[in-house]
C-alpha cells in the first residue's frame, strides 16, 4: 500500500512540480504583490505591508467601471446565450434534413480568431467618414437614425460589446446542448407521449430536467468565461479601453501591467484577486443552486 | 376490450435503394377480452413492430386495428387509452416513483382533470396493486431492477388502460427476479382484467404465463395458440426449433413402406406416403432402450439432480450433437447409446417446405 502511494506520487511529481512553478508560485506572488505597498518595481522594494493597494483599486473609476461593464456583460450574456444555445439545439435536435449542415454552420464561430471576428463586427457596426455601417444603413432603411456603436454612447457600445459576447459563445454551447439532448433515451419521450403530455409538458417536465446538468455547466463556465473577457472587448475597441469607457476587469489588470500608464504590479495583483474573489464566490452560489435542484 | 388486428402491415422504406423492409405481414389476429398474449419470435421478426402499431407510436402501412368496436387505426398513443412498459422500464429518473405514478394523469385535460388528491388516491391505488407503497418517496435509481419494473407497470396501469402492452418486460432482470415478476405480471393482469399483450423473445416467458402465444419470423405470423399446443403441435419446424430448451433434435429421415427411417434406423412405423422428411425430436421423446432402434454415438452424460442429459452424435443430425433428457435412474455407459423415440414427442416436417406432416405419428 505504502509502496503505492509512493509510486503514485512519482508518477505525479512531473505534473505537480509543472503546476508548483507556474500556478501555485505565481499565485502566492500575486498575493504578496496585492498586499505590498509602495512597490517599486525597478528597485523591488516596497514601504510595508497593508491593504492600501486593495482600497486604491476599489477607489479608481476606471476600476469601476470595468466592475461595472464586467458585471452587465455577465448578466446579459449568460442567461441570453443559455438561452439561444437551448432554443437553437432544441430546433437542430428536431429536425433531420440538413441537420449536419446546420451544425456545421451554427459552430463555425467557435473555430473563427477572435480578432478576426472582431473585424467583421466592426465592419458591420463602426461608423467612419466613408460609410455609416451595414447595421447603421439598415436602421436608416427602416426609417431610423444611425448610432455610433464603435465610438457612440455607451449603451450602443455595450449592445455590440454583448451581441459579439453572445455569438461568440454560442457554438460551444449549442454543442454541448445538442449533444446532451441527443443523449436523452427516446424511450422516456416515447412513454411521455402515450401518457398524453403536450409538447410543452415534455419539454419542461422532462427535458430540461435530464439535460440540467449541461446546462449548470454551461452557466457556470458561461459566468467564468464572461468575467474573463478582455479580448473581445479589445477586438471591438482597441487597446484603449478605459479611453473607451468599455474596460473589463481582466482589462484593468492588464492595462496596470502593461498599459500607458502602467507598471503597477501590485494594483493589478490586488484587482486579479478580487476578480478572483468574485468568480469564486459565484461559482459557488451555481453550485450551491444545482446541487440544491440537482436531479438524479 | 378484445384487441382486433385486421391485415395488419408495417412497410419500412429502403434506404439506399435497398428492397423494403416488410417488418410484419399481413397480421390478422382477434385477441380475446381479459387475456394475456405473448408474442413471441428471434430478434427482428416485427413482434417489436407490432406492438408499437398497437399502441400508436407507429402507423401501419395498411390495415386496421380495433379496440372493442372502436377503429383507432388513425388514433394517436395518448387517445387509445394503452398503458405502456418499455423494456428501459422509462421511468423518469429525477421524478420519486409517485411523481412517475402520477406522470399520466396529470396529462388529463379539461372535465377529466383531477385534483391532486384524487390523483395521489389512483396513484397509491396502482401502487398497492403492484405491491411497491413502502418505496413511493425514492428516485427510481435507488431501487432494483425489479422494483422498477413494478413502477414501471403502476405507471402504465393507472390511468385504467383499456389495453396494456409490454415490451420484452422481463430482460432486463436476473434470472431468479424473472420468474418472480413474470408471476407478478400475470398476478396483476388476472386482477385487473385488462386486455395484456407483451413481447418476448424468450420462449420460456411466453410458454409460462401466456394464455395464447403467437409466433412470428420475419415479420410474418407463424402460428397462434395455446402454449402447449404451439410446443406439442408446431406448424413447422421454425416454430418447432424456436420452443424448448433444449431445441428440439432435428434429423433428416425419410418414409420408406410406412416405415420411418433416420438415416439407415428403422425408428418407427408411420401413416404417410414414402417420401423424404426431416425428423424433430423433441429431448424428452427418448427412451434408452438397449434394443431401441435409434443408435447414436455417445458423447458425454451429465446428471443434473432428477435429469440426466445424454449428449451424443448420429450421422443423419442436423446438429453436431444429439440432446436427450431421461430420468437421472438410468445408467448411461460405452460408446454407443440406443433409443425407443416416443410418437407424441415426434414430429414430421416436409423436407422442402418445412411445414408439418404429421406428429403422434404412431400408426
Amino acid at each position: 500500500m505504502e509502496k503505492q502511494s509512493l509510486k503514485g506520487w512519482i508518477y505525479l511529481l512531473p505534473a505537480l512540480a509543472f503546476l508548483a512553478v507556474f500556478m501555485i508560485y505565481p499565485l502566492f506572488d500575486v498575493l504578496v504583490y496585492s498586499v505590498e505597498e509602495g512597490y517599486n518595481s525597478a528597485s523591488q522594494t516596497s514601504f510595508g505591508i497593508g491593504l492600501y493597494n486593495y482600497a486604491y483599486v476599489l477607489h479608481d473609476p476606471y476600476f469601476i467601471q470595468a466592475l461595472k461593464n464586467t458585471f452587465i456583460l455577465v448578466i446579459i450574456t449568460v442567461p441570453l446565450s443559455t438561452g439561444i444555445a437551448l432554443l437553437i439545439s432544441v430546433g437542430l435536435n428536431s429536425i433531420t434534413k440538413l441537420k449536419e449542415l446546420f451544425q456545421t454552420i451554427f459552430f463555425l464561430p467557435y473555430v473563427t480568431n477572435t480578432l478576426a471576428v472582431g473585424l467583421v463586427f466592426m465592419i458591420l457596426f463602426k461608423k467612419t467618414a466613408y460609410s455609416d455601417g451595414l447595421v447603421n444603413l439598415l436602421i436608416q432603411s427602416f426609417g431610423g437614425t444611425s448610432v455610433d456603436f464603435i465610438d457612440g454612447p455607451y449603451w450602443a457600445k455595450m449592445f455590440v460589446l454583448c451581441f459579439y459576447t453572445v455569438w461568440v459563445v454560442l457554438p460551444f454551447k449549442i454543442l454541448i446542448l445538442t449533444s446532451a439532448l441527443a443523449s436523452v433515451n427516446p424511450d422516456y419521450y416515447k412513454a411521455a407521449r402515450v401518457d398524453g403530455a403536450t409538447k410543452w409538458r415534455i419539454f419542461t417536465r422532462i427535458t430540461l430536467p435530464m439535460i440540467a446538468p449541461m446546462l449548470f455547466y454551461l452557466i457556470i463556465t458561461g459566468f467564468i468565461g464572461a468575467f474573463k473577457a478582455y479580448s473581445d472587448a479589445v477586438a471591438l475597441f482597441g487597446t484603449d479601453l478605459n479611453a473607451a469607457g468599455m474596460n473589463t476587469i481582466v482589462g484593468y489588470v492588464y492595462d496596470m501591467l502593461y498599459g500607458t500608464g502602467g507598471g503597477y504590479p501590485s494594483y493589478a495583483s490586488a484587482a486579479a484577486l478580487i476578480l478572483f474573489a468574485i468568480v469564486l464566490t459565484i461559482t459557488c452560489i451555481n453550485l450551491l443552486i444545482s446541487r440544491k435542484s440537482s436531479v438524479v | 376490450m378484445k384487441v382486433v388486428l385486421q391485415n395488419l402491415t408495417k412497410i419500412y422504406p429502403s434506404r439506399d435503394k435497398g428492397p423494403d423492409v416488410i417488418a410484419v405481414n399481413d397480421f390478422n389476429f382477434e385477441i380475446p377480452d381479459g387475456k394475456l398474449i405473448g408474442l413471441l419470435g428471434p430478434s427482428g421478426c416485427g413482434k417489436s413492430t407490432t406492438l408499437n402499431l398497437i399502441s400508436g407510436l407507429e402507423t401501419p402501412t395498411s390495415g386496421k386495428i380495433f379496440f372493442g368496436d372502436d377503429d383507432v387505426t388513425n388514433l394517436p398513443p395518448e387517445n387509445r387509452g394503452i398503458g405502456l412498459v418499455f423494456q428501459s422500464y422509462a421511468l423518469y429518473p429525477h421524478m420519486t416513483v409517485l411523481q412517475n405514478i402520477m406522470f399520466p394523469l396529470e396529462n388529463f385535460k379539461g372535465k377529466d382533470r383531477l385534483s391532486k388528491e384524487e390523483m395521489k388516491e389512483k396513484a397509491l391505488e396502482a401502487a398497492r396493486l403492484v405491491q411497491i407503497e413502502p418505496f413511493l418517496e425514492r428516485k427510481p435509481a435507488q431501487m432494483s431492477g425489479g422494483q422498477q419494473q413494478r413502477v414501471a407497470i403502476a405507471r402504465a396501469l393507472v390511468k385504467r388502460p383499456r389495453v396494456l402492452l409490454l415490451d420484452e418486460p422481463l430482460s432486463n432482470l436476473d434470472a431468479r427476479l424473472r420468474l418472480q415478476t413474470r408471476e407478478e405480471i400475470r398476478r396483476i393482469q388476472r386482477e385487473t382484467g385488462i386486455t395484456t399483450v407483451f413481447v418476448t423473445h424468450d420462449q420460456e416467458e411466453a410458454m409460462s404465463i401466456s394464455d395464447q402465444i403467437v409466433v412470428m419470423k420475419a415479420g410474418v405470423v407463424q402460428q397462434i395458440d395455446n402454449p402447449q399446443d404451439v410446443y406439442d403441435h408446431p406448424v413447422n419446424l421454425f416454430v418447432a426449433s424456436f420452443l424448448g430448451t433444449p431445441p428440439i433434435n432435428v434429423f433428416d429421415g425419410e418414409v420408406r413402406d410406412h416405415m420411418l427411417y433416420i438415416g439407415e434406423d428403422a425408428v418407427m412405423k408411420v401413416n404417410l406416403e414414402d417420401r423424404k422428411v426431416i425428423v424433430g425430436v423433441r429431448p424428452e421423446g427418448f427412451i434408452l432402450d438397449e434394443n431401441g432402434p435409434l443408435c447414436c454415438k455417445l458423447i458425454g452424460v451429465q446428471v443434473m439432480g432428477r435429469d440426466t442429459s445424454v449428449v451424443s452424435s448420429h450421422p443423419a443430425s442436423r446438429n453436431p450433437t444429439v440432446c436427450s433428457i431421461i430420468s437421472a435412474e438410468n445408467k448411461v455407459a460405452g460408446d454407443t447409446v440406443r433409443f425407443r423415440l416416443k410418437p407424441f414427442k415426434t414430429v414430421l416436417f416436409a423436407d422442402d417446405t418445412e411445414e408439418t406432416l404429421a406428429y403422434s405419428v404412431l400408426e
